[in-house]
């Protein structure tokens, strides 16, 4: 299996593509540096960008990788190969080349700006860390597409659905829901809401970081005990772990009955 | 010329010999073993000097125009159910004491140290531990408070009193003092005329300072961090609030500073940062806000409805979730010149002020205030589309809050 997310990993590494990404953040990183000396608003900024493009790029990643390999990947099959270790290792391979091309590309510009001896030093892991998490909850996610739906333009289309579903729809529903039902109680079902959405649940991982005074404000005990304590970063933490082992094992699930 | 000089130098050496008295020890092989007997013994003038030690001979009752003076910190013990000192005779002096436990009560306000119906009075240096009230001045007028720590435990509103406590008070000067676990820091009634300058108050149950009904006040310099809500003003005119720092005010409903019905103050060059509400305002009218800063706070101001004439000039707001939230009618109020961290305009002219109007409220900070639940909201990407649609066609946003000559740059103080 080693040898296949190896493979897999180098295969990856040598596309233009994920050049391209990596490329994309440090100039994004940089231009972000050199337009504000401010760090904090840095990050919030980057963290906007990568709510936003990381999900979309790992599916899309995690889509093209799984119909392009296909061919190799049922010459493996024909191996002595166990089909776990072919599917887990090929999905393993891209999560891992994506998240270490975010890494570098958004983590280069903060280590030149002197990061280390800021005070933002936390904000910015968790930055990353969200960063990271999503990269592997979502090509997980689009691996797993693309493996169920064998016609590609319904994979690519499906990955661009969820995408748009978790990002923006989803909130949107969301905040209609809270407006219509704003004479009831809404604290619990609110976080409820928020656990079931990565992108959501990344989002206030770092929101804690930056505006935990806005969120300590009018929104309630409930908001101040979930959000406000280190309980709520851990469940944060471990619900965001879940959201990547959940797609993998269903992937594992598939992948063994798979008929190719 | 030398004859002059020899003048002054017997005019001082009469003065200090009028003014110091003869001095009177306390203590452990002193003259005195307690503090009433040398007081009954003192004149008006006298110094009284309490050396080290324990003394439970509380409350202390100084009647006589005297300066009582603790060397080396000597400990007044209230036991739990007394006060500690009471003054009631005009110019008199009390420094350097530690008084304690004065246990706190329902029945009765029960002081450190209490000040009645006096006036000239100086407490200076004293370390007021666990009081119930630490210093109560009722009709005082014209004294001063000076660099004396009080320091409470908290427990609850109703079992807890104020650090300094002013009632009916006049010209009254309180610098430099340590004020913490208290119900209010400072508590201002009827209190004119006054000034509070340079003092430190935290982690205090309700406000770090609080006034009512007080006229004509100024405090500057202070600090107030982690209380209820940092400063408190109500029902007041003509405060000026100069050069504070309003630092951690947390929690659901805690505020940098705290304004209901008041007029023509001065809130200038002011640092608000990391509250949960910078300035929380209601029915205040005539008020100048200008040169303060507003750095990192869930929301930088908050209006709350029957607010005229106010003017908001040359305040940076910087880094907050929400810079500006007001409800009712804002037209009377003149918002000019601030810095908005969050503006995106530009500047053709080059003469340093935007040339668009910044509307620093946006569809977001609507949608919280209808249903605060949606803050968990913030930040998202439906947001920043929501936001950036209102802001190209303005439907629910009131259009009369806005800053016509937002300013380009940071103001450096």
């Amino acid at each position: 299996m080693l040898r296949i997310i190896r493979y897999s990993f180098a295969d990856l590494i040598r596309s233009r593509w994920l050049y391209f990404y990596t490329g994309f953040y440090l100039v994004l990183t940089g231009a972000l540096f050199l337009i504000s000396a401010d760090l904090s608003k840095v990050i919030v900024s980057l963290m906007n960008a990568i709510l936003f493009i990381v999900p979309l790029v790992a599916l899309l990643f995690g889509v093209m990788v799984q119909y392009n390999t296909r061919e190799f990947t049922e010459l493996l099959l024909a191996q002595p190969i166990p089909r776990r270790s072919i599917f887990l290792g090929q999905y393993l391979g891209i999560a891992t080349a994506l998240a270490i091309s975010f890494l570098l590309g958004a983590g280069i510009p903060f280590i030149l700006s002197g990061i280390f001896l800021s005070g933002e030093i936390w904000n910015f892991s968790i930055l990353l860390l969200s960063g990271i998490l999503l990269s592997y909850i979502f090509s997980a996610l689009g691996y797993l597409l693309a493996l169920i739906n064998d016609n590609r333009i319904r994979g690519f289309g499906l990955a661009i659905l969820v995408w748009l579903l978790l990002a923006v729809v989803y909130d949107g529903l969301f905040l209609l829901g809270l407006a219509w039902f704003s004479d009831y109680p809404l604290e619990n079902v609110a976080i409820g809401v928020t656990v079931f959405n990565p992108i959501d649940l990344a989002r206030i991982l770092i929101l804690l970081k930056l505006d935990v005074s806005a969120l300590m404000g009018y929104t309630g005990a409930v908001f101040n005990k979930f959000l406000g304590t280190s309980l709520g970063m851990g469940l944060a933490l471990t619900i965001l772990v879940v959201w990547a082992v959940l797609p993998v094992s269903m992937i594992r699930y598939i992948s063994l009955r798979k008929d190719f | 010329m030398r004859r002059i000089t020899c003048l002054i130098l017997f005019i001082s050496f009469l003065w200090t010999d009028v003014v110091s008295g003869t001095k009177l020890h306390v203590g452990a092989g002193q003259p005195f073993a307690t503090i009433q007997a040398a007081m009954d013994e003192a004149r008006s003038g006298d110094q009284v000097i309490v050396h080290p030690g324990l003394y439970r001979e509380c409350p202390v009752v100084v009647n006589k125009s005297i300066t009582l003076t603790g060397y080396g910190m000597p400990v007044l013990d209230a036991l739990g159910e007394k006060e500690g000192i009471i003054i009631e005779a005009d110019s008199v002096t009390i420094e350097g004491f530690e008084i304690r436990n004065t246990g706190y009560s329902y029945i009765e306000d029960r002081a450190g140290i209490r000040i009645k119906r006096t006036k000239a009075f100086t407490i200076r240096n004293n370390r007021l531990i666990l009081t119930f009230f630490g210093i109560y001045l009722e009709h005082a007028k014209s004294g001063r408070v000076i660099n004396n720590a009080i320091l409470g435990k908290p427990l609850a509103e109703a079992n807890s009193g104020n650090g300094i406590h002013l009632w009916y008070c006049k010209d009254i000067d309180i610098v430099g003092n340590l004020i913490r676990g208290h119900r209010d820091g400072i508590y201002f009634e009827f209190a004119t005329q006054s000034r509070v300058r340079r003092n430190i108050s935290e982690q205090n149950l309700r406000y770090g300072l609080h006034f009512m009904f007080s006229n004509d006040d100024i405090y500057t310099g202070n600090t107030f961090r982690d209380n209820g809500a940092g400063v408190a003003v109500m029902f007041s005119s003509r405060i000026h609030m100069l050069n504070n720092l309003f630092h951690l005010n947390w929690g659901q409903a805690a505020y940098g500073l705290l304004l209901k019905e008041i007029y023509d103050a001065e809130i200038r060059e002011n640092v608000f940062q990391k509250n949960t509400v910078g300035i929380f305002t209601e029915g205040s009218n005539r008020i100048h806000y200008k040169d303060n800063d507003f750095l990192n706070n869930g929301w930088a101001v908050k209006v709350a409805g029957a607010c005229e004439k106010n003017d908001f000039i040359r305040n940076n707001f910087i880094g907050n979730s929400f810079d500006f939230a007001a409800v009712g009618n804002m037209e009377t109020n003149r918002i000019e010149e601030n810095f908005w961290g969050d503006y995106s305009g530009y500047d053709l002219d080059k003469n340093g002020i935007g040339d668009i109007p910044y509307r620093p409220i946006k569809l977001f900070n609507y949608v919280v205030d209808q249903t605060p639940e949606t803050i968990i909201l913030m930040r998202s990407l439906l947001v920043e589309i929501l936001n950036f649609s209102e802001k190209v066609s303005p439907v629910l946003t009131p259009a009369e809050v806005s800053d016509a000559m937002p300013n380009m740059h940071r103001y450096i103080r």
